[in-house]
């Protein structure tokens, strides 16, 4: 079966966040760029998927020349074929991202994304997906299996460990925590860089993310109180947790 | 009118979260002249639950029954608050994953924007919106034209805070027909969570975090010691899971659990944004690490300065010898 796996480059945002000057994308020349956590997972799902059922795990992005990079990482863990939609993703919002994905995404029997973007959070490309397609969605799962023409997928919910049956072809999203997205090797990256990697144009105007303006939260002082060094803080420690009241039985 | 979707805990009562986008909602509705604010719940509503609610201000309490609404689906859920929601300039939600997952198919199905996690609002025409991204490290002004108006609110934007006049919170019960095909993606089982999963540790009164100071799987004795002493959760970063150190669901960060301590006591943990979109809502941070100046020491209440597997045992101690006393 074909498995189209969708990821977004995105900035690196362990170290400070540094906004661009006009205020519409978080600037990542200093910090670097990175593929979102959820999305590393839906990777490695998808070549897991393709494994097992004899079949290919073909990842795609939209995003601008440089996130080829991305595309290269998850050709390096397994996908074999690559799709970049050439286009700035910071004029696409998620409806206009859903729309490009649907275009490419018609000839494959299950398309993985991440639950939500590590820069955007929209929580909805997936979903929207979906129903650009007219196929069943599952949202926020962390293990997905295929058996025969039906998906299996779960996750923790409200209400515990929640497990969906559906019929493919499906959309499923994926959290982080059910697998472990696997390391390249060499001779995985060597065979990353000969791919091809299919180029596309966007099918139609963005009609964009109706953002107004991206701003940083006002910084706040900090009015740490040190209650002191090493193990000789204890008693201060001990002291507060008192007051805190959190030390009552 | 402004109809909120209202999550319900399994033993039937309105979460926090969903208090508090009823709270954003009522002062959205003030703003916008007095509009009414309805709720929207899953299942027969108890009578504490309607209590509650009129107690929020709540005009009518839409409840979704029948056979569609027993396991969740979240276009069935879509569905049936596309058929109470009448000529609502607002359909909003708590950003939960299911508040998000539900308002996303709505906006889908009524062709219009959705704002995920927001704040606060600025204005009504343009009615514009000021929301999470980055997990929390920066925030996205966006403008919502279309209407519905359709978002989530994100956790402790606000604080739950009841009406000073309680609303009637009319009971309608709906048992709407749903389409086969909004029920093929729907749970069909669940477990209950072990005790020690996830849901102890959103929570936890107290959650002792520990991050790559922990220096190994073994590095956990006196955390856990401290934990229990506590009785509170372990909260670990996301490198502590990546190393395999200790499982994904004690993970607290963007991609974890979002915790809301009283006290979070975060040991080794430097802070990254990746985790602090996940603790930044604890009343008191207590930061323990060798590092004065790590983001997580400068943004804490209060901070010891010194290696975890010093302090540790020596608060460990400190709390055996007052208990022993």
């Amino acid at each position: 079966m074909k498995v189209l796996v969708c990821i977004k480059r995105v900035v690196d945002s362990s170290s400070e966040v540094v906004l661009t000057d006009d205020g519409q994308a978080v600037d990542g020349r200093y910090a670097g760029f990175t593929t979102s956590a959820h999305e590393e997972c839906a990777v490695e799902l998808a070549v897991q998927i393709a494994a097992a059922t004899g079949g290919t795990a073909t990842v795609l992005t939209l995003g601008d020349a440089d996130a080829v990079e991305q595309l290269r990482a998850a050709l390096a863990v397994g996908c074999t074929a690559a799709v970049h939609v050439v286009a700035d993703p910071q004029t696409f919002g998620p409806a206009d991202v859903a729309r490009e994905i649907a275009a490419v995404a018609r000839d494959y029997d299950l398309v993985l994304l991440g639950n939500d973007a590590a820069d955007s959070g929209d929580f909805q490309v997936g979903i929207r997906l979906a129903y650009e397609l007219g196929w069943p969605v599952v949202n926020g799962v962390s293990t997905v299996s295929v058996d025969g023409t039906e998906v299996t997928a779960s996750g923790a919910g409200p209400d515990g460990h929640e497990t969906y049956r559906v019929p493919l072809p499906a959309v499923v999203t994926i959290l982080e925590g059910g697998v472990e997205p696997r390391y390249p090797t060499v001779p995985g990256r060597m065979k990353a860089k000969k791919v091809e990697i299919e180029e596309r144009q966007p099918t139609a105007e963005p009609v964009g993310p109706a953002r107004v303006r991206l701003l940083l939260p006002p910084p706040t002082p900090s009015d740490v109180q040190v209650l002191g060094k090493g193990a000789e803080a204890a008693p201060a420690v001990v002291d507060l947790l008192e007051q805190l009241g959190v030390l009552a039985r | 009118m402004i109809i909120v979707l209202v999550e319900t805990t399994p033993t039937g009562e309105a979460v926090e979260v969903s208090r508090e986008a009823l709270t954003f909602a009522r002062e959205l509705a003030a703003e916008g002249g007095g509009v009414p604010v309805d709720a929207i719940v899953v299942g027969e509503p108890s009578a504490d639950l309607v209590t509650t609610l009129a107690s929020y201000g709540v005009r009518t309490v839409h409840a979704l029954t029948g056979e569609a609404f027993t396991a969740y689906a979240g276009a069935a859920w879509a569905a049936g608050i596309q058929g109470v929601r009448g000529s609502s300039v607002v359909v909003m939600a708590a950003g939960t994953p299911r508040g998000n997952e539900v308002m996303a198919h709505v906006a889908a199905r009524e062709g219009v924007a959705m704002a995920a996690n927001v704040l606060s609002f600025s204005g009504l025409a343009p009615f514009v919106v000021t929301r999470q991204v980055v997990g929390g490290a920066a925030l996205e002004e966006m403008r919502l034209g279309d209407r519905p108006a359709v978002f989530t609110v994100a956790g402790h934007a606000v604080e739950a805070t009841p009406a000073a006049t309680p609303g009637p919170a009319d009971v309608q019960v709906h048992a709407p027909e749903i389409g086969a095909a909004d029920l093929v993606a729907r749970v069909v089982s669940s477990e209950e969570p072990e005790p020690d999963l996830s849901g102890t540790l959103k929570s936890a009164r107290v959650v002792v975090g520990a991050g790559r100071g922990a220096g190994s799987s073994d590095g956990f004795a006196d955390l856990l010691e401290l934990t229990e002493l506590l009785d509170g959760s372990l909260g670990v970063s996301r490198v502590v899971t990546s190393l395999g150190w200790r499982p994904h669901h004690e993970q607290v960060g963007q991609t974890g659990s979002r915790i809301s301590p009283d006290l979070y006591i975060p040991c080794g943990i430097s802070g990254a944004i990746q985790h602090w979109a996940g603790c930044s809502s604890a009343k008191t941070i207590l930061a323990i690490n060798t590092d004065p100046d790590a983001p997580m020491v400068t943004k804490a209440s209060y901070a010891v300065i010194g290696d975890l597997h010093e302090v540790v045992p020596a608060i460990n101690a400190e709390i055996r010898r007052r208990r022993g006393a």
